[in-house]
């Protein structure tokens, strides 16, 4: 293992992120403060609650993991964009790294970040509603499971990606109405029947269900099924990369 | 003792279906200057890319050190330190932290007296704050050479280092290289400015539209295709060489001025004193003569042009 490729790679990005710390935090925050005023309180005071849940309180999961889900893929899918669009990546293909060292590197530091973000929501909503933690060592479990397969599916992105367009095309156009009609706001049992089908096609579902079971209890579907399923897709995303590095597809020539 | 640098049958191929090297064999000795040498597109760049493992070759092995490039890369990588043709830099980086992610991204733990030893030596020292992108393109240059040397490499590729540099510190680089060399650091450049090889190289290689069409040492090569050739200025200019001249290779200027004779400097007679006394023979007076080398420059063109 070569120790030091790693942390010289995690830093790196670490610092990238530092750079641009006011945004990376501050956008998160106001647009979380934004949700509970517009859903907690304007709209959620008139709703009862879901699944016994109050409104406001329901939404904070979904809300999470809407963050964790577009900050992860956009973050990792950026971090080995920059490199191969600055022509830098010359020096990552010509050190002396294994390509599990370099997603350990680049993927561990979108984890951390999208990780940093998602505990910074749960803070805001502290200021909004109250809520309760049924399994915390489950929420951490889902919270830095899903930060890490979606930084390695971002990852896959950015070395797929061949403009800034295409990086910014899948976390708009997918990942997002993914999230959305993945029962974030709402709970998939409120959906007409044909619908409740439909959605459990949609891997998003799982995450927020199963995250949802770990802060109150309740959820769509099985928790156990919600976790095998984010390990099934980390798996599946970690062969990609595997094969990406075995081939050279997209990074060598 | 064995090569340091072993290439054989390599060949490449890319996705476009174009072919940028066709089997190339060469073996790069412990401690030398090799210059590669060829004109635009012949494949210097994929060579050196295969090499680092920047480009997957098609054909063929190289060894680096011993080491398979390929199936031992660990090993060989870390042997070997790059400086790209392209100035690709991280901008918002200082000067300082890309150096050091350099040393740390090849493996070997922080050692800031050695990167701050390298940074003077570059003059960069004063610019080790400083984001790179507020450097002017030379700095940038030095940045990468910093970044290449910041681990330490035994075998170190240069790919056109001293393009957009200023002649200062073109010299610096020589230098630079030179004191690597004394080191024992095995050194691999290609340049477009002849005399650079001229001046440094221990050996030469020519590659021409992928194919490695010469390799030899350099002063050999400067013996053996190298020509002499004396100009004679003449009192009286000549509508035509004499009859009386016709077994010398000789050539008039075009305004009858000078006769130029060319010469292998090879050969054991050079016959210049042959040709003088059948000049004045045949009643021919000169005021003046001087005799001139052809340059590594002349050679290269000429044998590029044949392979053309
Ligand atoms: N990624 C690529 N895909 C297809 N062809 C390529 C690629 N990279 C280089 N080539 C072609 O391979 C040939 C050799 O290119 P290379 O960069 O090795 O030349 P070079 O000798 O370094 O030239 P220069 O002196 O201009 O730097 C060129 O004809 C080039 O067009
Ligand atoms: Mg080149």
């Amino acid at each position: 293992m070569n120790l030091y490729a790693i942390r010289a790679i995690y830093r790196f990005e670490m610092a990238r992120t530092g750079r641009t710390l006011m945004q990376s935090i501050a956008s998160p925050v106001l647009s979380t403060s934004l949700y509970f005023i517009v859903f907690g309180a304007a709209i959620g005071s008139r709703m009862g609650d879901v699944d016994s849940v109050n409104y406001g309180a329901f939404i904070i999961p979904g809300l999470i993991m809407l963050t964790l889900l577009t900050e992860s893929t956009s973050n990792a899918s950026f971090g080995i964009y920059l490199p191969k669009w600055s022509g830098t990546i010359y020096e990552l293909l010509s050190a002396p790294v294994s390509w599990i060292e370099v997603v350990i590197g680049y993927v561990g530091a979108a984890a951390t970040k999208s990780v940093i973000l998602g505990l910074l929501i749960l803070i805001t909503a502290r200021f909004f509603v109250d809520y309760h933690i049924e399994h915390p060592f489950w929420m951490a479990g889902f919270l830095v499971l899903t930060a890490v397969t979606f930084s390695l599916f971002g990852f896959i992105i950015g070395v797929w990606a061949d403009g800034f367009e295409k990086l910014q095309v899948i976390p708009l156009m997918i990942v997002t109405p993914l999230t959305f009609l993945g029962g974030s706001f709402y709970s998939i049992s409120m959906l007409p029947p044909l619908w409740q089908k439909i959605a459990l096609f949609n891997p998003v579902v799982y995450l927020v269900s199963g995250f949802r079971w770990s802060f109150y209890g309740v959820s769509d579907v099985n928790a156990g099924l919600s976790f095998g399923m984010t390990l099934g897709f980390m798996l599946v995303c970690l062969g990609i990369v595997w094969w990406i590095f075995r081939t050279g597809y997209r990074l060598k020539n | 003792m064995p090569a340091i640098i072993s290439i054989a049958g390599l060949g490449k191929t890319y996705k476009s279906g174009f072919t940028a090297l066709k089997n190339i064999n060469l073996d790069i000795q412990r401690g030398e200057i090799f210059a590669l040498l060829g004109p635009n597109g012949a494949g210097k760049t994929t060579l050196i890319g295969i090499v680092c493992g920047i480009v997957n070759p098609s054909a063929g092995t190289v060894l680096a050190d011993g080491h398979d490039i390929v199936k031992d890369y660990r090993a060989s990588r870390s042997k070997i330190g790059l400086v790209p043709q392209e100035l690709s830099t991280d901008a918002f980086e200082t000067v300082w932290a890309t150096v050091n992610f350099s040393r740390g991204l090849f493996g070997k733990p922080a050692d800031p007296a050695l990167v701050e030893k390298i940074l003077r030596d570059l003059s960069l020292w004063e610019k080790r704050d400083a984001k790179i992108m507020t450097l002017s393109g030379g700095m940038k240059r030095r940045v990468m050479i910093a970044k290449a040397l910041s681990h330490e490499p035994s075998i170190l590729f240069l790919d056109e280092p001293t393009a957009g540099v200023d002649v200062e510190l073109r010299r610096d680089m020589w230098n630079l290289v030179r004191g690597l060399r004394e080191n024992g650091v095995t050194i691999i450049l290609t340049t477009h400015y002849i005399e650079e090889a001229e001046e440094m190289a221990d050996r030469i290689g020519v590659i021409s539209k992928g194919e490695l069409i010469l390799v030899e040492e350099k002063h050999q090569l400067m013996r053996k295709l190298g020509k002499k050739q004396l100009t004679l200025q003449l009192q009286n200019p000549l509508t035509q060489i004499p009859a009386g001249l016709s077994d010398y290779a000789l050539e008039l200027s075009a305004d009858g001025n000078e006769l130029i004779y060319t010469f292998d400097t090879q050969a054991e007679q050079t016959g210049i004193a042959a040709l003088l006394r059948r000049l004045s023979e045949q009643g021919i007076d000169f005021k003046d003569l001087h005799s001139s080398e052809s340059s590594l420059e002349d050679i290269f063109v000429s044998l590029v042009r044949t392979n053309a």
